[in-house]
């Protein structure tokens, strides 16, 4: 509080502008609540879930709808004045310098990510309340899930690096939980076992960056580290260098950036609502929220450094992109198009678009958790994940219907819904900066999303059903969440238009813009119409093409469903007088690429590698000959010296004998001890 | 009487515990050698006790505490060897690869 | 200070005596082919450091040492030896066979703590050893100073208990859970 004020201060001695906001006053203050709620709400349920009617679902919601309130009001406050306020507790000194401290934090960047974990947190557990109904463990499962709320919270209010790495550790464990909820089944525990491993990975990136960036700044404060990254940015240097790259990498994980994206598409195995939350708001945005509550260390990071961050943002979001045309479970199709979408906003954060980065955050968290929740509601009546099962339900699910096509549209880019204004955000941030071919790749991107998600549609909605059973509308409780997602997801692409400020509020960037020092990023002064329009008919060209392969021809579409080449290109050019050659194109490479690519799924990361080599066909045919578990790892190890060397040798100690774990643990501290001994 | 003669001796302990720990095959046994560990750890405690000599018997009571946790852990490494054995009909780590690579 | 020097002192051939006792037990502790029998080595091997401990004049510790561990803790873990039926004859293969490289490393423990001690300590001596630290000091010491220690303590023993209840627990059946509930 004082502290913070003392900060704005600082801020402006140091020659910037200074950011105009007020404090939140009452809200502000008992903000913290927000980040206690659901560890109150986890522990009830834990005690007396089993005997409450809904098995604890009314205590998670009632704990997210009072975070609503507390979310909302800052929001609004936020909108009117800005709102900037910081309360910290000491809880331990480390040296004499160097304080640990827990509280949280109400800035810009933080009150949109409250309102939007608990926003859509609060729908997706009301949704929750019946998807769950009559399941295993839905005591645990709601328990689990405030925990997951709860971690989520205090990552996002976290006003140091090590609050952070707390509630970033939180999420990994809840996700774990829910992961592997149905642990019955084997696959599901080591789809747990997978996410929880290799966003321990990433973690240590998180973790070393911490300390790097911690020591040498002398504080691990987010608000102290801005003012030092952008006033003494020169001074830092290496340290920057190193720290932020250490920290990105640790975004890669939870971000789900390519190489780390692998663990994504295994986190469908927990139940829908999960999947929902975690795509949405939680989890994955953990890694984007990171990047952006440290922009000032990026901004001033040289040309080539965040190149390097671009690029592994746009091989994530093409290449992931393109594994969702042959995935046959919906569920994966939205999770590859997750893992794609945070690569337009890694990509866009790493560029330097802060604002446009995190509106697509917020954007996509309404649709996506709306496509999510829409393909639970088909996944509980047809019983069943694959789009191969069903077809035809959008007479006997108009609601889920027409609120998934709402969401579809969003994702794909189309004026005037949401995900149109934010990905062309990013297009028109990308162009500034200077990243051409990769706002070209962007668009391509954008061609794709819309692909997908008219395929996702036709099979899943249109076309006849080839399910068992008679599929119904979900109930009331879960169609209802629906509509509150689908509704935003039309509308808040509005609060961010280039250079249009709403009167009384302005727009989302001054909203963002609320923090300690001025982020500094691109604005685009106006709509850049030509851009638009060049994202608006990729997006139609994707829609289109995805809608004429796969809604037409009803009685071959199951053998269509897995997007068969050959038939695909005749059928384009006997009834369409589209550009043959284009098509050809698409159709000649496209298909074989991403088929190869679902192909050796499991061997994603050489797959890709040899698709960004522009090898595809000498290397493909290579792999596929000779694709047994040496010539892939053969393959990976020639992918670069360092995951090699540190990848195999590591990996032969993995016998699996506790023993040998203990002796090298035994060992290691034997050479510490003889080293104290030696030097002290 | 030296300190050294009960660090030496904490030292062997301690040492055979170590070689308990890599060796043996029954969980069971493996907690044994821990136990075994501990003990030397105390033996240390109580020795730098009666070297230092401080007026609120610091080493005894970290002696204590480490007693404690001690039954703690053995409660509980029991009740996971028991529920190991349940589980895979053998109390054998040889058996407990499932997390390698 | 040499070796006859050590050796007139009384209290040293006790030390002696129980400190080969407790070297010898501990060694069969972790070699001996019989599961009851380790496990009944290592009482040996506990009684011996409580001895150690009287030596050092800590009663207290001595006594608790013999009442948890080799009251409870002991007869905990010949309960785990029961449950888990490991064979209570001579049993070949309770170790493993490759035992080179675990001596190899634990007589590197051994030589470096050894090593760091004599070359920290030589040959100082304990402290005048004679009256034995009064009950009161440690329980004042317990309830003052390390309060909060003590709670945390006695709040973890209290976790694995309930912890040890929920691992060793069977999962009821769906069928037995159902009777349960209508009772």
């Amino acid at each position: 509080m004082v502290g913070m004020r003392a900060l704005v201060i600082a801020a402006e001695e140091g020659g910037h502008g200074a950011v105009e906001a007020g404090t939140g006053g009452f809200w502000a203050d008992t903000a913290g609540i927000m980040l206690v709620l659901p560890f109150v709400a986890f522990l009830l349920i834990l005690a007396f879930g089993k005997r409450l009617k809904y098995k604890g679902g009314e205590l998670a919601v009632g704990a997210l709808a009072i975070n609503l309130l507390w979310a909302t009001v800052l929001f609004v406050l936020n909108m009117t004045g800005g709102v900037l306020d910081q309360t910290t507790f000491e809880i331990a000194r480390i040296g004499s310098d160097l304080v640990f401290e827990l509280g949280w934090v109400v800035d810009g960047l933080s009150i949109m990510m409250y309102f939007l974990v608990n926003f859509v947190g609060l729908l997706v557990f009301i949704y929750a309340l019946g998807y769950m109904e009559g399941d295993v463990r839905v005591d645990w499962f709601f328990a689990a899930f405030s925990l997951f709320a709860g971690a989520m919270l205090v990552l996002v209010g976290a006003p140091n690096l090590i609050q952070m790495i707390i509630g970033w550790e939180g999420v990994g464990l809840a996700s774990y939980f829910l992961i592997g909820f149905y642990w019955e089944d084997l696959d599901n525990v080591r789809a747990g076992n997978k996410a929880f491993m290799t966003n321990k990975v990433a973690d240590v990136g998180l973790i070393l960056g911490t300390i790097l960036v911690g020591v040498a700044i002398g504080s691990f404060d987010f608000s102290e580290l801005s003012i030092a990254a952008a006033e003494h940015a020169e001074a830092l240097g290496a340290v920057a260098v190193a720290g932020g790259l250490l920290l990105f990498f640790g975004a890669m994980g939870k971000s789900a950036q390519f190489p780390l994206h692998i663990w994504l598409p295994d986190a469908m195995a927990g139940p829908t609502p999960v999947s929902a939350l975690m795509h949405a708001a939680t989890m994955v945005t953990a890694g984007i929220y990171l990047m952006a509550r440290v922009f000032p260390l990026f901004q001033n990071l040289a040309q080539d450094t965040r190149g390097l961050m671009v690029v592994i943002g746009a091989i994530t979001l093409f290449a992931i992109g393109l594994l969702a045309l042959v995935a046959d479970d919906i569920k994966k199709v939205l999770a590859y198009s997750t893992v794609s979408q945070l690569g337009y906003m890694m990509t866009a954060v790493a560029a330097g678009g802060y604002t446009a980065g995190l509106f697509h955050l917020f954007t996509h968290a309404f649709f996506k958790a709306l496509l999510f929740l829409g393909a639970g509601a088909v996944i509980h009546a047809v019983h069943s994940n694959n789009m191969s099962d069903m077809g035809g339900l959008r007479k006997e699910m108009p609601t889920t219907y027409w609120t998934f096509v709402v969401g579809s549209l969003a994702l794909a880019g189309i004026i005037p819904l949401a995900g149109f204004w934010s990905k062309d955000e990013i297009l028109a941030t990308l162009g500034h900066e200077g990243y051409t071919a990769v706002m070209w790749i962007a668009i391509a991107g954008a061609f794709v999303t819309a692909f997908y998600m008219a395929r996702a549609v036709a099979l899943t909605f249109h076309g006849t059903y080839k399910g068992e059973g008679h599929p119904h509308e979900a109930p009331r409780v879960m169609t209802a969440p629906l509509v509150g997602l689908a509704i935003p997801s039309i509308f808040v692409g509005i609060l961010n238009i280039p250079g249009v400020d709403w009167p009384g509020i302005g727009n989302f960037t001054e909203w963002l813009g609320v923090r300690v020092v001025p982020m500094g990023d691109y604005h685009p002064e106006g709509i850049d119409w030509s851009l638009a329009a060049i994202g608006l008919v990729a997006a139609g060209a994707g829609l289109a093409l995805g809608w004429l392969i796969f809604s037409r021809d009803r009685a071959t579409q199951k053998a269509r469903d897995r997007f068969e080449v050959p038939a695909l290109y005749p059928l384009l050019r006997q009834k369409y007088f589209i550009d043959h050659a284009a098509l050809g194109v698409v159709g000649a490479t496209t298909g074989p690429i991403a088929r190869f690519i679902d192909w050796t799924n499991t061997y994603i990361i050489d797959g890709i590698i040899n698709l960004v080599g522009g090898v595809v066909k000498a290397l493909g045919e290579f792999v596929y000959g000779t694709i047994d578990q040496r010539a892939v790892d053969g393959v990976f190890n020639g992918l670069s010296a360092v995951t090699d060397g540190a990848g195999s040798a590591v990996r032969r100690l993995q016998t699996g004998r506790v023993q040998q774990y203990a002796a090298g643990f035994v060992a290691g501290a034997l050479i510490l001890v003889v080293v104290f001994v030696l030097i002290v | 009487m030296l300190l050294n003669q009960f660090l030496v001796l904490g030292a062997a302990l301690f040492a055979f515990g170590v070689y308990g720990l890599l060796v043996r095959r029954n969980v069971v046994l493996i907690l044994l050698s821990v136990e075994l560990m501990l003990n030397a750890v105390n033996i240390n405690l109580i020795a730098f006790e009666s070297y230092l000599v401080s007026a609120q018997a610091v080493g005894q009571v970290f002696a204590i505490f480490v007693i404690t946790v001690a039954a703690a852990e053995v409660g509980i490494g029991l009740a996971i060897v028991l529920m190991i054995f349940r589980n895979r009909k053998s109390a054998n780590v040889d058996d407990l690869s499932l997390m390698r690579w | 200070m040499t070796f006859s020097d050590w050796i007139a002192e009384p209290v040293n051939w006790v030390f002696a005596a129980i400190g080969l006792a407790v070297l010898f037990s501990g060694f069969r502790v972790v070699t001996s082919k019989n599961v009851v029998h380790a496990a009944l080595y290592l009482v040996g091997a506990l009684a011996g450091t409580a001895g150690l401990f009287l030596l050092m004049s800590a009663e207290f510790v001595a006594w608790v040492l013999v009442l948890v561990y080799i009251g409870a803790v002991i007869v905990l873990f010949l309960f785990g030896i029961m449950i888990t039926r490991a064979p209570t004859g001579l049993d070949e293969s309770l170790s493993s066979d490759q035992t080179a490289m675990p001596a190899l490393l634990s007589a590197a423990v051994f030589v470096v703590m050894t090593w760091a001690s004599i070359d920290a300590f030589g040959t100082e001596l304990l402290a005048t050893v004679g009256e034995a630290t009064s009950t009161q000091v440690i329980g004042e010491s317990l309830l003052g100073r390390f309060v909060i220690p003590f709670e945390v303590v006695s709040f973890v023993l209290l976790a694995a208990l309930i912890g040890g209840i929920t691992i060793a627990r069977r999962d009821l059946t769906p069928v037995e859970e159902e009777e349960r509930m209508s009772v």
